[in-house]
């Protein structure tokens, strides 16, 4: 969960020089920065050449870097007019999983997803963006309040999966993770969920099960973590060659969960990847989110279900 | 040479000895009683001495569960594929095969139990621990389509490490797939028990085996969303006796009954018989 990418180092180096050399220009009062047009024609060239050529381990690391937009960033950004709403009125309060009544494009929708934390403070309080049966069952009973006022739901999935402990697993997480999986397959509103950082497994499908399935350009999507994979296959998780080696294996990227016909839409990021420029990425999404629930509320709340069952029910690869 | 040597002649035994084969013999994997192979069988694999249930293969449960010769096998000839070009998938998968056989790790099979037809789905945990990869899911996929049109009671044996990992998020979908065509089956009417088995966990757990109109499991099945080793990793310490044993979800609210092997079809019958209007299988009788 670094902040800084090991591959990101030689664009951080040239962005503090142009910094540098501008600050000194702006001493100057003239000769301005005209000099500078070249070095930051590099600096494009050289993101572009880096983010063009991503290994399936980098993106790993840019879907978790936490300098990328989380779910609160995307409301602020995409969504206006935001209420949030808390608990599950059965045990309490998850700060893992943040929704509420917000607006897109005017219209109203229900917004639930995952939350990370920025720094360690936040990360204590939102639990990594790892929920517990309660951020599941919080998440369901928004659900079912937007299905009560015929308003379509929108998940943002950011999450290194559900959390495994031992409150979750008394309190059923099991059950929490299966139950929403039943109900958003056969919710009477439109769904679209978006992959906006780490899609980690069964944690992250729970608020996955949509009519449209959109993913981040460097997002990613995996049934389990490339560290879990690596060391249950391979005895050791923690080497980044076996990490490599996961996370190549697992075809996790966007384009593999387009091929695998799992996801409908892969949403670009700008250059650089989201962190680069949060505002560029929230457009992108918005964009994507306003064109997608335009196209489903022209559909019958049966027919949403019919056409949403169909669709995951023909996910799979076998011979037959 | 002295008169009262005896010539040196090999003693005979009296009479023969009994011969039992040393493989006739088997160990309970958790009171570690030995017993001759046939008294397990005969008690179901449940240990005479503790009542550990053992692991038994998806056609024996099969013949446990429902009315003798009355079932047949569907769907044998989905096969895994490879779509990931998973490292080692295929060489996996052939050895699985070579030691269970050819139906991955699910058996579905449509029959009768108690006279009353029903679809069933038992999984083996010996074929790669039981993990779901894409023929899991279509398999019970298609089974449970098959109950809905026919509204014939589903019942699916859990016993799964999780969604199969070389099939990657095709597996996780599995858990998406499976949960819908069960929220198919819940508005028609059609009744679905839940039995689960050790172990139970993953991405199995936290989709069709958590979902059933009852859910059973057996005594001291392991079940749980996060394995054992991955809470005791997480948390830093070990954990409580009983732990996600099926007594301990019983305890919790998560499950209906924990049932001893030599009663399960009977109460699974009962359950089925209260859940789509049949009389008793005793008939009627006043109390």
């Amino acid at each position: 969960m670094g902040t800084s990418l090991d591959f990101e180092k030689p664009i951080i180096e040239l962005e503090r020089q142009i910094e540098e050399i501008r600050k000194g220009a702006g001493k100057q009062l003239t000769g301005g920065t005209d000099g500078l047009e070249p070095l930051e024609r590099r600096l494009a060239a050289m993101r572009a050449e880096v983010y063009k050529n991503l290994t399936p381990y980098q993106r790993v690391q840019v879907a978790r870097n936490s300098k990328r937009p989380f779910t609160l960033d995307y409301i602020r950004l995409v969504l206006s007019d935001f209420v949030e709403l808390h608990g599950d009125r059965l045990y309490r309060e998850d700060a893992a999983i943040v929704g509420g009544w917000a607006r897109l494009d005017g219209e109203t929708v229900m917004i639930i997803g995952h939350q990370r934390g920025r720094d360690t403070k936040e990360n204590l309080r939102r639990n990594f963006g790892m929920p517990h049966p309660e951020g599941y069952r919080k998440a369901l009973r928004l659900m079912k309040l937007a299905e009560k006022f015929h308003v379509p739901v929108i998940t943002f999935i950011d999450t290194p999966g559900a959390w495994a402990g031992l409150g979750a697993e008394e309190r059923g997480q099991s059950e929490a993770i299966a139950r929403n999986l039943f109900e958003m397959s056969r919710l009477e509103t439109p769904i679209v969920a978006t992959v906006i950082g780490e899609g980690g497994s069964g944690g992250a499908l729970a608020l996955g099960v949509a009519d449209r399935v959109l993913m981040l350009e460097n997002a990613i999507y995996s049934v389990i973590t490339i560290e879990g994979c690596a060391a249950i296959l391979w005895k050791d998780g923690k080497s980044p060659e076996m990490k490599e080696r996961a996370a190549t294996a697992l075809r996790l990227t966007a384009e593999d969960l387009v091929r695998l016909k799992l996801i409908d839409e892969i949403v670009p990021e700008p250059l650089g990847g989201a962190h680069a420029n949060h505002e560029e990425s929230a457009r992108a999404l918005q964009a994507a989110l306003v064109r997608h629930l335009d196209d489903l509320r022209r559909y019958k709340p049966e027919k949403l279900v019919r056409r949403r069952r169909q669709k995951f029910l023909h996910m799979g690869a076998f011979a037959e | 040479m002295a008169w009262f040597r005896k010539e040196k002649k090999a003693r005979q035994p009296r009479r023969e000895r009994l011969e039992i084969p040393a493989d006739a013999w088997e160990k309970c994997e958790a009171c570690a009683h030995t017993d001759l192979r046939e008294k397990f069988v005969r008690n179901l694999n449940v240990c005479p001495s503790c009542d550990y249930h053992r692991r038994i293969r998806a056609s024996d449960y099969v013949a446990l569960l429902l009315d003798d010769g009355s079932w047949e096998e569907l769907d044998l000839d989905l096969k895994s594929a490879d779509p990931l070009e998973f490292p080692d998938y295929p060489q996996r998968l052939n050895r699985a095969i070579a030691k269970v056989g050819e139906g991955d790790a699910v058996m579905t099979v449509e029959g009768t139990l108690g006279a009353m037809p029903i679809n069933a789905a038992v999984m083996d945990f010996a074929f790669m621990g039981g993990s779901m990869g894409s023929v899991v899911g279509e398999k019970i996929a298609r089974l449970g389509q098959r109950s809905v049109e026919r509204k014939h009671p589903l019942i699916i044996v859990s016993a799964s490490g999780g969604a199969r990992m070389q099939e990657g998020a095709l597996s996780l979908m599995q858990m998406a797939k499976t949960s819908a065509v069960l929220a198919q089956l819940a508005e028609r009417g059609v009744p679905y028990v839940s039995i689960l088995t050790n172990p139970t966990t993953g991405g199995v757990s936290a989709s069709y085996a958590m979902l059933g109109d009852a859910i059973l499991a057996e005594p001291g099945a392991v079940v749980g969303f996060a394995g054992p080793r991955v809470i005791k990793q997480t948390i830093g310490q070990d954990l409580p006796q009983g732990f996600q044993t099926a007594e301990f979800l019983l305890d919790h609210g998560m499950l209906d009954a924990v049932v001893h092997r030599k009663q399960l079809k009977r109460t699974v019958e009962q359950l089925l018989r209260h859940m789509s209007g049949q009389p008793a299988s005793t008939g009627w009788t006043s109390p």
